[in-house]
């Protein structure tokens, strides 16, 4: 990991996410191999290493009953050098929930909590596991905000996801992970690049000429199954068109505009991350 | 530069405690089940007077049993509170903090002792207000008597809280080991009159041994004369401890 990125480490669900995350933490002893954090090794330097580093837990909890600025309060009283507790709960938009109990807190406040726990002495590098797992689409938004802030203040973060629109917005690199194997890491553009360079570009129109140059480009279907070329019945037909690399798009668009093809709809589908994903592991995340 | 099992131990105590007030039924259970046991049966048979003899006959002392039930309160709360926490996931993100092992659970003690302390408190004066003629007994000795009982009775709490898979069994499975130790445990039949099986079972449980101290404070032959008891409450303490740091899982 570089300083001040966020790093994610993406897989499907029972791919040794978390597994990593405790061993990284020192909260889990690893079969094998030796992990280095800050220099440190997470077991042994288990006291020095939880001054400089802070955690949020997939699914975690705290006592029922117990107030915000308590668990702030308790937290402060653990570290060395801490933050301000009011300007920290501000930043993460909690100040009204000062005298609340945890169990009346909705999913995203009690994450946002749990940033706040985890970045309370100021942390060198912060881990974030399945942080907006369970929280509805607002909730989720105003969390990525937060760590993208996290980041611009300097503090490297890990995190881990299943979603990969999340890994998509919010990692600067990704590392991709499968039955506790390292498959791939870098930035999610290169790693779309890389191994999902095709292109797709679907049009709608109603013109008879189509084919042709069109056709040097990459194959075209239609999706009424008629000829390519032909007028179709009803009018408009729909077209795929497949290529590859950064040009491909632009050289439709260039053979639309010479040929003077009449377009009612054009759209581009441009692999994701989950794309690569599915063509790394031979499955889909969610399987 | 404190020892690290102090770093926030008061504060996680206070913490705790304050906690421990907000949930009106545990609070209400813990301080007022083993005083309106005292009152009603106090009030049905009769506050006991000491028991002398091992005859069978007698009435078991109601004080006594109010003092132990209260510290089985204390037991099934802590049994409840670790089991609740660690399916919650309380206890790992505890841990994942700077605190020490032995603060988290240690500041669980304490508030377990102290609103024992609290619980006794209100006993004794609901004695000595409603039933005049109550023996009056040496209120720090019975007190050191009732804490000692409630922590070593607490160690074999961790176990259980070892053991129950989860906290919606916490209660039955400490009910299970709790009240058949209650039973054994002399205050009801003399345990010298146990077959000799089930008497040597009972010496394991720290209730036998708490009923018997207290016995002792109660009818005033003290500590020296039950030191007995007192050294295998301190033992079944440290085994008991020490198998529970064996099995103990925090998630």
């Amino acid at each position: 990991m570089f300083e001040g990125e966020i790093f994610g480490l993406i897989g499907p669900n029972g791919a040794g996410k978390t597994t990593t995350m405790e061993c990284v933490e020192g909260n889990r002893v690893p079969d094998k191999g030796t992990i280095s954090v800050l220099g440190l090794d997470p077991r042994r330097d288990a006291n020095t290493l939880r001054q400089r580093i802070g955690v949020q837990h997939q699914e975690a909890h705290l006592q029922k009953r117990i107030k915000v600025w308590e668990a702030v309060d308790l937290w402060r009283s653990l570290y060395t050098r801490v933050v301000d507790s009011d300007t920290l709960l501000a930043r993460l938009g909690l100040e009204s929930k000062r005298d609340s109990w945890f169990m009346n807190l909705s999913g995203g406040q009690k994450q946002r909590l749990f940033i706040a726990l985890a970045l309370i002495h100021e942390p060198e590098v912060v881990f974030l596991d399945e942080l907006t797992t369970g929280l509805d689409p607002q909730a989720r938004r105003a969390i990525w905000g937060l760590v993208t802030g996290i980041r611009d203040r300097g503090t490297t973060v890990f995190l881990t996801t299943h979603l990969m629109e999340e890994a998509e917005r919010l990692c600067d690199r990704v590392a991709i992970i499968e039955h506790g194997r390292l498959i791939e890491v870098g930035t999610p553009d290169d790693l779309v690049q890389k191994h999902c360079p095709e292109r797709t570009v679907v049009f709608t129109s109603d013109d008879s000429n189509v084919g042709g140059r069109m056709q040097a480009l990459g194959p075209v279907e239609r999706a009424d199954g008629g000829e390519v070329g032909a007028v179709a019945e009803g009018g408009a037909a729909t077209y795929t068109i497949r290529g590859a690399g950064d040009d491909f798009v632009t050289d439709v668009i260039n053979v639309i505009a010479r040929e003077g093809i009449r377009v009612r709809g054009f759209r581009t589908e441009i692999p994701t991350l989950e794309d690569v994903f599915l063509k790394l592991t031979g499955h889909g995340i969610r399987d | 530069m404190q020892p690290r099992f102090l770093q926030g131990f008061w504060k996680l105590t206070w913490l705790e405690t304050k906690i421990f007030t907000r949930e009106p039924m545990g609070f209400v259970a813990t301080l007022v089940m083993p005083l309106v046991v005292f009152i009603a049966l106090g009030r049905a048979f009769g506050v006991a007077k000491p028991v002398a003899a091992p005859q069978v006959d007698i009435p078991f002392n109601v004080a006594i049993l109010a003092a132990v039930l209260i510290a089985l309160s204390a037991v099934q709360s802590l049994v409840a509170i670790i089991s609740i926490y660690r399916e919650g996931g309380i206890l790992k993100r505890l841990r994942a903090t700077p605190l020490s092992p032995v603060t988290i659970m240690g500041a669980q003690v304490v508030v377990k002792l102290a609103f024992t302390v609290i619980s006794l408190s209100l006993l004794m004066l609901a004695g000595r207000r409603l039933f005049p003629g109550i023996r009056q007994v040496n209120v720090f000795s019975f007190t050191a008597a009732v804490l000692l009982s409630t922590f070593s009775i607490l160690s074999l709490g961790f176990v259980i809280a070892s053991l129950v898979p989860t906290a919606r069994f916490a209660q039955p499975v400490g009910a299970a080991v709790l009240y058949p130790m209650l039973a054994l445990s002399g205050l009801f039949y003399p345990v010298d009159r146990f077959p000799r099986a089930l008497r040597a079972f009972a010496y394991l449980f720290p209730t036998t041994h708490a009923v018997a101290l207290l016995n002792g404070v109660w009818d005033g032959s003290g500590w020296g004369a039950h030191w007995v008891n007192v050294a295998a409450l301190l033992v079944l303490f440290a085994g008991y401890t020490a198998l529970s740091t064996r099995v103990f899982r925090w998630e």
